[in-house]
């Protein structure tokens, strides 16, 4: 026996998560619509004259973000540019494939594209860090990195936002895992439909409130082209399982999603008072905002360049110590709610980053660091983060290549691939850009390059 | 009687249907996704429930419980009967016809 569509008398073709309701094809393609308009509107996400990246990645969520972000542009006249901004993490058979779908979806929407890399931001495909860390942490790499190359791809195209396909059953299960962690700090950020206000260039989520069954079906009955295959190195565990939880919860009651939601935003607002905030810095290497004194991609990084691949896993006071950093004093009780103050990436209670001294291996860097004004300057940081990019190739890599060893002039220095891929400038013959006099160097001619976004559509 | 994508079991009162799997659940079906098969004739009628016994025991080459979970489909795969949402066909009830098509399409993979 046919249903019919709750808002007309078509034949109903799917029934709706959020409220139980029945609707056809193009009742529900109104009200899918709709919805995401009233979100944008209702949050205000976008001013008129803003220039928008959607973060592309050609699976299901960002194929259908791409799709509306273009057509509520020209239906509503948001007056926005908008950008396709994909990462290539560099891993074969999964993201090489995906690109593809994300070229093609270049040309359906006919949006200007750009693909930054692992490789060239950070001188490490995915396949190569797996090679050397092997396929047990190796998603902390990926999450770190990707969401820095994110931060960057958009620097370089001078967008004002950065719009993400996160849906609501991505931030329901992001609720979930942040309570099961006790991670209050976190659960108080993960429902905002806009992130990073202060000095990163924000981000939102459409999506927020939309379910992932009707973005499916949005792009099924639409034919929407996307790509689906799993990550070839092992998903998420614990989201796994946060995730398999929230769909059995759907099964029995569809409207679990949005309340888990609710129930995120409601909690946020009530432990408000409570919670300290890590005080937000910018990495004295790279110059990407940071609670502590090197963003976690510098020491993951500084760890792989090492050879210590584990360096900046698991607790962080002793990948301090591996690097040669030293605590100073500035402790604070940290307790219950209140411990992610001080130790920013794991659960201990002791040994809060309060300020550090970097003395790590290279004396000619670490010079540097200490000198760069811009370093600690967060009232200048949105004009420097352009020209603080060379020092994530330049200085950020020096510990490997400065020991200055054989080993790193012969093959091609991490350093130099991220400054060259930066700057635009050929390699000359330099060892490695570990040396001051370079490292600034390079930055001058970095800072320049910043006013002309190098696109490659 | 089983070749990579397509079953024949000549019966009488056979149901002849397509199936597709998509989405990354062509992953559990040697990444082929459209599946012209025709189920046996049975004494009872066809249904999506007795379907997925089939599927399990014909059709599905590893990990089933990544597809099937108890006598459902695993909670995050869509369904479509003829394009129409199995939660408004009756689910895991609705009787098979022939030339019907069934969609299965993954929502758990990586978007």
């Amino acid at each position: 026996m046919p249903v019919s569509c709750g808002l007309c008398e078509k034949r109903a073709m799917l029934k709706r998560p959020k409220t139980g309701g029945a609707l056809c094809k193009e009742c529900f393609y109104n009200v899918f619509e709709a919805e995401v308009h009233q979100t944008i509107t209702s949050a205000s996400l976008f001013k008129r004259g803003e220039t928008v990246a959607i973060a592309a990645s050609g699976g299901k969520d960002s194929t259908v973000l791409a799709h509306l972000m273009k057509l509520l542009n020209e239906r509503h006249d948001y007056g926005l540019t908008l950008f396709l901004l994909s990462v290539d993490e560099g891993i074969t058979g999964y993201r090489d494939d995906s690109l593809e779908t994300v070229k093609r979806n270049q040309q359906q929407y006919e949006l200007p594209l750009k693909v930054v890399s692992y490789k060239e931001l950070y001188g490490w495909t995915m396949d190569e860090i797996v090679r050397q860390i092997g396929l047990k942490n190796n998603c902390t790499f990926c999450g770190v990195f990707r969401r820095q190359a994110l931060d960057r791809g958009a620097m370089m195209l001078g967008v004002d936002k950065i719009v993400t396909g996160h849906n609501a059953d991505d931030v329901a299960e992001t609720v979930i895992m942040n309570v099961l962690r006790g991670d209050i700090a976190r659960l108080q950020r993960c429902t905002a439909i806009v992130t990073g206000t202060e000095g990163a260039i924000p981000r939102c989520k459409p999506f927020k409130y939309t379910y992932e069954k009707e973005i499916v079906m949005y792009a099924y009955f639409k034919k929407l082209d996307y790509f689906s295959t799993e990550c070839i190195y092992s998903p998420n565990a614990y989201r796994g399982h946060a995730r398999t939880y929230l769909k059995d919860l759907e099964s029995i009651r569809s409207t679990s999603i949005i309340d888990i939601i609710h129930s995120g935003e409601c909690m946020s607002v009530s432990v408000k008072k409570d919670v300290k905030m890590p005080t937000q810095g910018t990495c004295a290497r790279c110059g990407y905002i940071s609670s502590n004194e090197l963003c976690k991609a510098c020491v993951l990084l500084e760890g792989l360049n090492k050879g210590l691949p584990k360096l900046g896993i698991g607790k962080p006071h002793k990948a301090r110590l591996a690097l040669g950093l030293t605590n100073t004093t500035g402790t604070t009780s940290t307790s219950g709610s209140q411990r992610k103050e001080g130790c920013q990436s794991c659960s201990c209670r002791r040994h809060p980053y309060a300020v550090v001294n970097d003395t790590s291996g290279c004396k000619k860097d670490d010079g540097h660091s200490k000198d760069d004004p811009t370093a600690t300057d967060s009232s200048i940081k949105q004009e420097e983060l352009g020209s603080n990019f060379s020092t994530v190739g330049a200085v950020g890599d020096s510990a490997a290549a400065c020991g200055c060893n054989s080993e790193v002039q012969k093959g091609p220095c991490a350093s130099t691939v991220g400054v060259k891929a930066l700057c635009g400038k050929d390699d000359r013959n330099t060892p490695c850009a570990c040396k001051r006099g370079e490292a600034q160097t390079n930055k001058k001619a970095l800072g320049n390059s910043r006013a002309v976004p190098d696109l490659d559509f | 009687m089983l070749s990579k994508s397509k079953v024949t079991v000549s019966m009488a009162n056979s149901v002849n249907i397509c199936l597709e799997f998509s989405g990354g659940a062509e992953l559990l079906f040697d990444m082929v996704k459209k599946h012209d098969v025709s189920l046996p004739g049975n004494s009872q009628p066809w249904t999506i429930k007795s379907l997925l016994v089939w599927i399990k025991e014909n059709l599905l080459k590893e990990r089933p419980e990544l597809f099937v979970q108890g006598d459902t489909v695993r909670p995050g795969i869509l369904v479509l009967i003829n394009d129409v949402d199995w939660e408004l066909m009756g689910e895991l009830e609705y009787q098979l016809e022939e030339n019907d098509r069934i969609v299965f399409i993954s929502t758990l993979h990586g978007g």
